[in-house]
């Protein structure tokens, strides 16, 4: 399995090229950790005292499986903007023209945005530990709930290289972050109660992925989870998290990946 | 041998407003060990025809060879086999030198102790040692393109291809990636380049193959295709209008200097060279002609379009998207 190793090899190499540039460039991961501040910051303290919770629970504990979404989901657009700028760059032709394994470009992509968020999720749970945000389950289920955001982050990481080799420009892919993901988020049970909204939204906020990934991570860290009721994605945040996932994937995935192909034409 | 053999390459860039033929037919073959200037204006076809040869782009007709070896269907052994340095310098500019060709040597699967090695005896030949083990982002235009060179040095290539290695350099810049590629040259490199200077394709290639409209139009030495141009010519900028006829028959007595009533310019060919140059400035001087400027003047790439398409060279961004539709009224030549 000679290209198996080159495979591999290859991809660890890419990832650590796209590792390296955190900390040559601080202030990527510095704006991204700062805007999930401001939100827990402007939620937990601004909003918060005005969004009442149906069945009571703390509003922060409530809140912070929604910003670890959002922020989360925000995975799209970070790689969308990098693959972009690999693309003008000409870094993508040069990878093509060495006797490398194609998929690496990919593999190796997608493989250090995982890393990447593990570090921003590490520094969000630490904010939110400070707030007054606690994990109320057991060890596994906390890891299951961790383990179900990473596999969502890797979905958002294809969409994000999906668009990141379809946008013209860095600014693009830069524009599609607050014109597609900030709608998408509040829109959802990230911020407020499903109840709390326009009837008519309901039904799409119920069925967003990004309700069902909250309302998983909030049933899995035992935090309050009002989305539990009345609808059967409220019902099954756990199960609908794992079906998104896995549909988003199936989709972006081999898009991006005939998406790269295609570059030859 | 000949390395590279390309036969009846076409590509055509489909947009909704029109077809454009970016490669027309192209044949070429390059021997080993010799260098090929490729010499056309922008959105000639020269970057696509690199990308084809170097696997980035598929032909939609014809074949090429590297070294025997199929570029759509052995692109991976081809790659093996190749250098690449584009037009743009693609490197990654959040990594140092050092890293960067540590990188491109492991993707050319190098190990990682041949890479580190390579990227150092690398960093050293292109005098990039000081700035080594600073971030890319840092280097100046012409340290990105010698980086971006040693880049496509790293997997020590039997071919190497240039797409405009000096565009956008400050002259001293250009003098010493000339003295760096021909380094290479002299080193037994088979290196296949374009360039929009003729001045460069004459200073570094064996054999020039002129690029218009997607098709090579001429091949031959830079001498023949002086030659074919006309060689070296004269020019005269006269300072008073009226005096522009008669001083046309001073330098020229059988007629032949073409004479631009705009700009007051009198050209004409000069076989005889210097001396001819000064037998001109003589006898505009017994007639005390004023004159603004005086000289002997190369054929430039725009000459050497002028006499072999009949057309000016055209200057179009070679996008992938806007490759030059540039109308066909070239044939006359």
């Amino acid at each position: 399995m000679n290209s198996l190793r080159i495979a591999v090899a290859d991809g660890i190499v890419i990832s650590w090229r796209n590792l390296k540039r955190v900390p040559r460039i601080p202030e990527l991961a510095i704006f991204a950790i700062l805007q999930s501040i401001m939100f827990v910051l402007l939620f937990a303290f601004v909003f918060g005292g005005a969004i009442p919770l149906p069945g009571g629970g703390s509003y922060r504990e409530f809140l912070m499986p929604g910003i670890f979404v959002q922020t989360l989901a925000f995975a799209s657009v970070t790689t969308a903007i990098a693959v972009a700028d690999d693309m003008t760059k000409g870094l993508i032709d040069r990878f093509r023209s060495l006797p490398m394994a194609r998929s690496a470009v990919l593999s190796g992509r997608t493989f250090a945005d995982i890393v990447y968020n593990i570090g921003l999720l590490i520094v969000l749970m630490l904010t939110g530990l400070v707030i007054g945000w606690r994990v109320h389950s057991g060890v596994l289920d906390f890891i299951y709930g961790v383990l179900l955001l990473l596999f969502f982050t890797y979905a958002m990481a294809w969409i994000g290289v999906f668009l990141g080799l379809s946008v013209p420009t860095v600014e693009v892919a830069q524009q599609l972050g607050f014109l597609v993901i900030f709608p998408i988020t509040f829109l959802s049970n990230a911020f407020v109660p499903i109840e709390t909204l326009p009837a008519a939204l309901q039904p799409i906020a119920e069925w967003n992925p990004i309700s069902a990934l909250t309302g998983a991570a909030r049933e899995l860290f035992g935090n309050p989870n009002p989305f539990a009721s009345n609808s059967f994605p409220g019902e099954h945040p756990i199960f609908m998290s794992i079906v998104w996932t896995i549909a988003l994937l199936a989709v972006f995935m081999p898009l991006a990946i005939r998406k790269y192909r295609a570059i030859d034409r | 041998m000949a390395v590279i053999e390309a036969e009846g390459l076409v590509k055509v860039y489909r947009s909704r407003k029109s077809d454009v033929r970016a490669l027309d037919g192209v044949d070429l073959d390059v021997q080993e060990g010799t260098v090929l200037g490729l010499l056309g204006p922008n959105g000639a076809g020269k970057t696509t025809a690199v990308r084809v040869l170097t696997t980035l782009l598929r032909a939609d007709e014809g074949r090429a060879t590297i070294a025997g070896l199929d570029v759509a269907r052995d692109a991976q052994a081809v790659r093996r086999l190749i250098g690449l340095s584009g037009q743009y310098a693609a490197i990654d500019e959040n990594l140092t030198g050092r890293e960067n060709l540590w990188m491109f040597g492991r993707l050319y699967q190098l190990g990682t102790h041949d890479a580190k090695e390579r990227a150092t005896e690398l960093l050293t030949r292109f005098d990039l040692e000081k700035a080594a083990d600073r971030v890319a982002k840092t280097y100046s235009g012409g340290m990105r393109r010698r980086l971006d060179l040693a880049a496509a040095l790293i997997g020590r290539p039997k071919l190497l291809f240039l797409d405009e290695p000096t565009t956008g350099l400050d002259p001293r810049s250009r003098l010493g990636m000339w003295d760096v590629i021909r380094t290479q040259v002299r080193e037994g490199a088979t290196l296949l380049l374009t360039t929009q200077y003729l001045e460069e394709a004459d200073a570094l290639a064996d054999e020039i193959a002129v690029v218009d409209q997607g098709k090579i139009i001429a091949r031959g030495t830079a001498d023949e295709l002086k030659t074919q141009v006309g060689g070296e010519r004269i020019e005269v900028v006269v300072h008073d209008r009226d005096l522009l006829e008669r001083a046309a028959q001073l330098i020229a007595p059988d007629g032949s200097a073409s004479i631009d009533e705009h700009t007051r310019r009198l050209t004409v060919a000069a076989e005889g060279g210097a001396q001819q140059l000064v037998d001109v400035v003589l006898r505009l001087g017994e007639e005390q002609i004023r004159v603004d400027d005086v000289g002997l003047r190369r054929p430039t790439l725009d000459d050497v379009f002028l006499a072999l398409t009949g057309h000016a060279a055209e200057t179009a961004p070679e996008s992938e998207e806007t490759a030059a539709p540039t109308t066909a009224e070239g044939e006359s030549a």
